[in-house]
C-alpha cells in the first residue's frame, strides 16, 4: 500500500525511497503527536468547563423521590418511599417495583436515571385505579390498628370510639387492611366524574371526513 | 414598574394597540344577523343541567314533584358560595335524571327536568331598584344569587369575578362586544336591538367594582351596533362611558387581547386584569346583570345564534336555559341534507356535541351545524415541517410547534417552561399548519394533564409530609419512653444506693456501739 | 327526536395549506431559473434534474417501504422532488448518472429517512447530496460547461444523453474542449497565480456583474425567491440577511483590497448564492425557526460563505455554509425564544 501511495505522487525517477520513508515516518509522528496534543488540551478545557458552569441539582435520591408516588405502601419490599428510593440510587432495586406509581413512574424513573424502561415486576403487584379506604361503621370496634399502620396518618378516632378515613389524605396504600381484627375496611376505587374530566389525546387527523382512518401515515413520532 | 402601568392602563380605549399574531377570518355572520331576535318557544320539557359552570355540580335544592316559578333556584353552590341555577319557566319538577349536559367530554350528568305548565309565571321578583345608591358589596350579592356567569363562553362566575376585583381596586370597566369568532352574532344582535341594557348594565357593574368608567370595545364593522350604542349612552347623558371599535382580527375578542389593544399592557401570566385595574366583562353579561338587579330578574335564557351551512334558516333566538338543541334548530327550518357536525360555540373555539338532545346551557352561545364539506380535510396528518407559521400566528407569542414536541414526548418540566399554561387555545395555530398537525387539541390535553400532575405532585408532597411527621411522632414516643425507663433506672438505683449506705451507716453504728460495750 | 351526530375537534374548518402546496409553489418558483439556466447552458440541467427527480422517488418509495410507512402521502407531498430538483440545479450540466446517483442516495437515505423522515433531518438533505459528490467526485464535479454562446462545442439533446450515461463524449470531442471553469473558479485560480480580480474579469466568461448566464439565472431565482415571499411560503428575514451580510462584507472586502476581492455584485450573481438565500437556506425544516434565530442563521450563512470563497479550498461555499449553520441552528433557536405575552 505504501508503495501504491508513492506511485501516485509525482516522484522524480531518482528518489531515494528510505528518505522519503523517513521523511513520511516524521510526518506520522508529527501528526500524532499534533493529535495528542490537541486532544489533550481539549480534554483539559472541557473539564474545566465542567467545573466552571456546573449546575447545581438536587441529589439524586430527592429525584428519584421526588417521582415516586409517596404512598408509602411497602409494595416494593421497602419500609417506605425514601427507602426505596435509596436502593434505587445504590443500583439495589430495580426502578420496577412500585405499583401505585405504575407504567408512568417507571417511565419517569428510566429517563431520569438514563436506563431502559421495563415493565412492572408482578411479585411486587399490579398497576391498580386509585382506591381509598372506606371503614364500614357499623362493623368497627376501636381497637385502633389499624390507625397504628398507617403511614400517613389519615385514620381519625381512639381506642374504643370510632374509627373513619380521611378520604382525602388516604394514599391507597392497603396497610390498614390485614392488621383489622374484624374485616371492615373495603378499597373502594375512587371513578372520575364530570368535573374531573380531562381532555384525551388527540387522535391522528385522517383526510376525508370518514373517522374511520383509511390512511394514517404513521409519522413515528405519535 | 407598577406606577407605570396603573397609569397607561387608565388610559384604556384613547390609543389602539396590536397584538401579535392573529388571523383575518371570514365572519359568516351576515346570514344569522338578517332576521331580528326570536324567542324560542318553551319546549315540551326542560333538561336544566346542575353543571353549568366550571368547577363541581350544583346541589339540587327541589324535590320531584314539586312546583316551581319562573326563576326559583333549583340548585346551588355549597363551597364557591357563587352562582345559582334557576328554573327556565313555571311547571313542575317531573325527575332528576343523568343525561347529557352539553359538556364537552360528551358524558352524562345530573339535570332537573321541569315540564313547563304554559303559564310562564316569575317567581316574586325583588329588584333592587335605588342601585345607584345601594352598597357595591349588595349589588354583587344580588349578581351572585341571580346566577350570572359569564356569557362570552368562559362561564365564570360574575361574582366571584367581581368580588376578587373589587378588593384589589378596578377603575376601568371593559366591555367585551368584540366577537371575534366566525359565524357567532349573539352580541351583536343584543348590542343592536338591546343597547339600553347593556348601558345600564355597564352603569351598575361601574358601582359594584368601584370603576370609575366604562369602555365598550366593539368591531370595526360593526356600523349599526355602533349607532345604536351611542344613541343609548347618549340617552343615559352619562360621560364615564365610551365606545372603541377595534379592529376585526382574531382572536380580538379574548380577554388578554382587548387588554392589550385597549392599552398596550400585558396582563401577566398566571396574573389577572384586575392586578392592572381592569375589570373584563361580556356586554351580555352586562345586559343580564341589569336585568338582575333592576327587575330582579335572575338568569334563566340568553340569545343563542343557531346557525351554519347544515341550518336551513339561521338566525339568533332567546333561548331558555335547559331547552334541547333539538328544539331550537327545528325552529330554523331544520338541518340541511348534508349536516355532518354540531358544535356548541364557534367553529374556532367550540366542541362538539353527539346529539341535539343536549340541552342549551348557560355557555351556549352559538350551534354550529356544519356540512360535510365544510369539515372535509384535504389532506392526513403528516410531520411537522418547522414552517414557524405557527408561532407567526400565536397571540400568546408561544412556540406551538416546539410545545407539541414536548407534549408528544411527555416533557411536561419543559413544556411548562415553554407557557403550555399561557396557551389561550384560539385554534389559530391549527389553521395554518401546512401538516394540519391538530395543535389545539394537544395542547388542551397537555394543559389538563398538567394540571392533574400538578394536583397528583401537591397529593403526594402531603403524603410525604404526614409520614415524615408521623415517624417524626413514633420516634418523639419512643424516645420519650426511653427517657422514662431510664429515669425510673436511675431512680431504684439511687434507691438501692441510698438503702446501701444507710445499711453501712446502721452497720457502722451498730460496729462502734459494739466496740464500747 | 334527537339526531346523533359524530364528533371532531375544534378548529372545525381545515387549514387552506398543504404540504403537498407549499412544495409545489417551491417548484413553480424554480421553473423561471430553470428555463434560463437551459436557454444558457444547454439541455444538460434538465437530463441532471430528471435523473435526479427519478432516482429521489426510488430511494424514498425503498425507505418508505423499509420504514413500513405509508407511501400515498409521503411520496405526493413532493419534498423528494424538491430535493432533487434544488440538489440537481448544484450539478455540472454533464455530469455523470451516477452522480445523482450517489448525491440522492445520500441526500434521501442518509441525510432524510435515517434522520427520521420528513420534518425530522438535521441537515439540508440536497445540500448533503451536493457535498458528498463534491468531495467525492472533484474531477467530475469541476467539469462545468461554459455558456452556449461562447462555447466552441455544444452538445445537443442526443448527445448529452449519450454522455451523461455512458460517460463517454462524442467522438471527436475532449473534455478540455466541452468544459470552462465558473467565474468564481476563474477567480480562485487567477488569485492563486498572483493576478488580481480586474485581471480574471477580463475572461469571456464573466457578463456585465456576474458569471456570462449565471447572472440571468441569479435573476430568476430571485425572482422566484419574491414569489415565495409573496405567497408566504418563506419569510424575508433568511434571504435578507444573507444577501445582505455578503453585499456588506463584500464591499468591505472590496473597499480594503480591491485587488483580491470582487465587487459585492460580483458575489450576489455568481455560484449559488440567490439559489442559496431563497431555495436553500430557507428550508424550514432544517434552519431556524424563530425570527431573530432566522436573521442570525442568515448572517452566519453569509459570513461562512464569503470566508470559504475568499479562503476556503472550495470556489463556491453555500453548501457548506448551509450544513454549518444547520448544525448550530438548534442552538440558535434555543437561545432566541420570544419571549411569551405575560412574562
Amino acid at each position: 500500500m505504501l508503495v501504491r501511495m508513492i506511485d501516485q505522487t509525482v516522484l522524480p525517477a531518482t528518489a531515494q525511497i528510505p528518505d522519503l520513508s523517513c521523511n513520511l515516518r516524521a510526518n506520522v509522528l508529527a501528526a500524532v503527536l499534533a493529535i495528542t496534543f490537541l486532544g489533550g488540551l481539549f480534554g483539559l478545557g472541557l473539564g474545566w468547563a465542567a467545573r466552571r458552569f456546573h449546575v447545581e441539582t438536587d441529589p439524586v435520591i430527592d429525584q428519584i423521590e421526588a417521582i415516586l408516588p409517596q404512598t408509602q405502601c411497602g409494595q416494593c419490599n421497602y419500609p417506605g418511599c425514601r427507602p426505596y428510593a435509596e436502593a434505587i440510587a445504590s443500583r439495589e432495586a430495580g426502578i420496577n417495583q412500585c405499583p401505585p406509581g405504575g407504567e408512568a413512574g417507571i417511565k419517569a424513573l428510566a429517563a431520569l436515571l438514563g436506563m431502559e424502561s421495563m415493565p412492572l415486576n408482578p411479585e411486587n403487584g399490579e398497576e391498580k385505579p386509585k382506591a381509598v379506604a372506606v371503614i364500614d361503621e357499623l362493623a368497627c370496634i376501636g381497637c385502633t390498628l389499624c390507625i397504628q399502620a398507617c403511614p400517613v396518618d389519615a385514620i381519625l378516632g381512639a381506642s374504643k370510639q370510632m374509627h373513619t378515613v380521611i378520604e382525602s389524605e388516604c394514599t391507597g396504600c392497603d396497610l390498614c387492611l390485614p392488621p383489622c381484627p374484624v374485616d371492615c375496611i373495603d378499597m373502594v376505587i375512587r371513578y372520575p366524574d364530570v368535573s374531573d374530566w380531562k381532555w384525551p389525546k388527540p387522535r391522528p387527523v385522517v383526510s376525508g371526513t370518514a373517522l374511520i382512518p383509511d390512511e394514517i401515515p404513521s409519522a413515528g413520532h405519535h | 414598574m407598577h406606577i407605570d402601568h396603573a397609569e397607561q392602563a387608565r388610559t384604556a380605549g384613547e390609543q389602539l394597540h396590536h397584538f401579535h399574531g392573529g388571523l383575518r377570518l371570514r365572519h359568516n355572520k351576515k346570514n344569522s344577523c338578517e332576521t331580528p331576535l326570536e324567542n324560542a318557544p318553551l319546549p315540551s320539557l326542560f333538561y336544566v343541567p346542575l353543571l353549568q359552570q366550571y368547577g363541581k355540580e350544583a346541589e339540587v335544592t327541589v324535590a320531584t314533584g314539586q312546583k316551581v316559578l319562573k326563576g326559583d333556584a333549583i340548585g346551588c353552590f355549597g363551597h364557591l358560595g357563587s352562582g345559582c341555577v334557576h328554573a327556565p319557566s313555571s311547571g313542575v319538577v317531573k325527575a332528576l335524571v343523568r343525561r347529557p349536559i352539553s359538556h364537552p367530554s360528551g358524558s352524562d350528568g345530573w339535570c332537573v327536568v321541569i315540564e313547563p305548565d304554559g303559564l310562564d309565571q316569575w317567581k316574586e321578583l325583588e329588584p333592587l331598584t335605588d342601585w345607584i345608591k345601594a352598597d357595591p358589596a349588595l349589588l354583587r350579592q344580588k349578581i351572585r344569587d341571580s346566577g350570572i356567569v359569564g356569557l362570552g363562553g368562559a362561564v365564570f362566575p360574575t361574582a366571584y369575578k367581581a368580588d376578587d376585583a373589587s378588593s384589589r381596586g378596578i377603575h376601568t370597566l371593559i366591555l367585551n362586544g368584540s366577537e371575534c369568532e366566525p359565524y357567532i352574532s349573539c352580541d351583536e344582535m343584543l348590542m343592536r336591538e338591546q343597547p339600553d341594557s347593556i348601558v345600564l348594565g355597564a352603569r351598575i357593574l361601574q358601582r359594584a367594582v368601584g370603576a370609575t368608567r366604562t369602555v365598550i370595545a366593539i368591531e370595526d364593522q360593526m356600523g349599526a351596533v355602533n349607532h345604536a350604542l351611542k344613541q343609548a349612552v347618549e340617552n343615559v347623558g352619562d360621560k364615564s362611558i365610551k365606545i372603541v371599535k377595534v379592529t376585526t382580527i382574531y382572536p380580538e375578542g379574548g380577554e388578554k387581547q382587548l387588554i392589550q389593544v385597549l392599552t398596550g399592557l400585558e396582563v401577566p401570566a398566571g396574573g389577572r386584569p384586575a392586578d392592572l385595574g381592569l375589570l373584563c366583562q361580556n356586554v351580555a353579561t352586562a345586559s343580564a346583570v341589569a336585568q338582575a338587579v333592576v327587575e330582579g330578574k335572575p338568569l334563566v335564557e340568553r340569545i343563542v345564534t343557531v346557525t351554519g351551512n347544515g341550518i336551513r334558516k339561521p338566525r339568533n333566538l332567546v333561548a331558555r336555559v335547559g331547552t334541547p338543541i333539538s328544539d331550537l334548530v327545528d325552529q330554523c327550518g331544520g338541518y340541511t341534507n348534508d349536516v355532518a357536525r354540531l358544535v356548541l360555540g364557534g367553529p374556532m373555539m367550540g366542541y362538539s356535541l353527539n346529539s341535539d338532545a343536549n340541552p342549551v346551557i348557560k355557555a351556549a352561545n352559538c350551534i354550529l351545524a356544519l356540512t360535510e364539506l365544510d369539515i372535509r380535510q384535504s389532506q392526513a396528518e403528516m410531520p411537522c415541517i418547522r414552517c414557524g407559521e405557527c408561532a407567526r400566528v400565536c397571540p400568546a407569542v408561544l412556540l406551538p410547534q416546539q410545545l407539541d414536541w414536548l407534549i408528544r414526548n411527555q416533557q411536561w418540566d419543559d413544556a411548562a417552561d415553554c407557557g403550555l399554561t399561557d396557551c389561550i387555545e384560539c385554534g389559530c395555530c391549527d389553521m395554518v399548519c401546512p401538516s394540519h398537525i391538530p395543535l389545539t387539541s394537544w395542547f388542551c390535553f397537555g394543559k389538563s394533564e398538567l394540571r392533574s400532575l400538578a394536583i397528583e405532585r401537591k397529593q403526594a408532597e402531603t403524603a410525604k409530609h404526614r409520614y415524615e411527621a408521623r415517624d417524626a411522632r413514633l420516634l418523639r414516643i419512643k424516645q420519650e419512653r426511653r427517657q422514662r425507663m431510664d429515669e425510673k433506672k436511675r431512680a431504684i438505683k439511687d434507691k438501692a444506693e441510698k438503702q446501701k449506705k444507710l445499711a453501712e451507716a446502721i452497720s457502722r453504728s451498730r460496729a462502734r456501739q459494739d466496740r464500747n460495750e | 327526536m334527537s339526531r346523533k351526530f359524530d364528533t371532531g375537534v375544534a378548529p372545525y374548518f381545515p387549514p387552506q395549506s398543504t404540504v403537498a402546496g407549499v412544495m409545489r409553489q417551491v417548484l413553480y418558483a424554480l421553473l423561471p431559473g430553470i428555463i434560463v439556466y437551459t436557454w444558457f447552458f444547454g439541455p444538460g440541467i434538465l437530463v441532471q434534474i430528471l435523473l435526479a427527480v427519478i432516482f429521489a422517488l426510488l430511494f424514498e418509495t425503498l425507505m418508505l417501504k423499509a420504514r413500513k410507512q405509508s407511501l400515498k402521502p409521503f411520496l405526493g407531498d413532493w419534498s423528494a422532488v424538491v430535493t432533487a430538483v434544488l440538489f440537481a440545479l448544484c450539478l455540472p450540466p454533464l455530469a455523470p448518472w451516477w452522480v445523482a446517483l450517489v448525491g440522492m442516495l445520500f441526500a434521501i437515505v442518509v441525510a432524510k429517512h435515517l434522520y427520521g423522515g420528513l420534518g425530522q433531518n438535521m441537515f439540508n438533505p440536497a445540500m448533503v447530496g451536493y457535498v458528498v459528490v463534491l468531495i467525492s467526485f472533484p474531477q467530475v464535479m469541476a467539469l462545468w460547461s461554459p455558456p452556449t454562446s461562447i462555447a466552441s462545442h455544444s452538445l445537443a439533446i442526443g448527445d448529452v444523453f449519450s454522455t451523461v450515461f455512458t460517460g463517454k463524449l462524442p467522438p471527436g470531442l475532449t473534455w478540455d474542449a466541452v468544459s470552462e471553469a465558473t467565474p468564481l473558479d476563474a477567480i480562485r485560480t487567477s488569485l492563486a497565480s498572483g493576478h488580481m480580480v480586474s485581471e480574471a474579469r477580463q475572461s469571456p466568461v464573466f457578463g456585465d456583474f456576474g458569471g456570462l448566464g449565471w447572472e440571468w439565472i441569479a435573476n430568476m431565482y430571485a425572482l422566484g425567491g419574491f414569489w415565495l415571499l409573496w405567497r408566504r411560503i418563506i419569510s424575508w428575514h433568511v434571504p435578507v440577511m444573507m444577501v445582505g451580510s455578503v453585499v456588506a462584507l463584500g464591499l468591505v472586502a472590496y473597499l480594503v483590497d480591491p485587488g483580491s476581492n470582487p465587487v459585492p455584485l460580483q458575489h450576489l450573481f455568481s455560484g449559488a448564492l440567490v439559489l442559496g438565500a431563497f431555495f436553500i437556506a430557507t428550508d424550514p425544516v432544517t434552519g431556524c425557526t424563530s425570527t431573530r434565530g432566522r436573521l442570525i442563521f442568515g448572517v452566519g450563512v453569509g459570513i461562512i460563505t464569503l470566508s470559504i470563497r475568499r479562503w476556503g479550498g472550495y470556489p463556491d461555499g453555500v453548501a457548506f455554509a448551509v450544513l454549518l449553520m444547520n448544525m448550530a441552528a438548534p442552538l440558535i433557536d434555543r437561545y432566541t425564544r420570544p419571549r411569551i405575552f405575560g412574562h
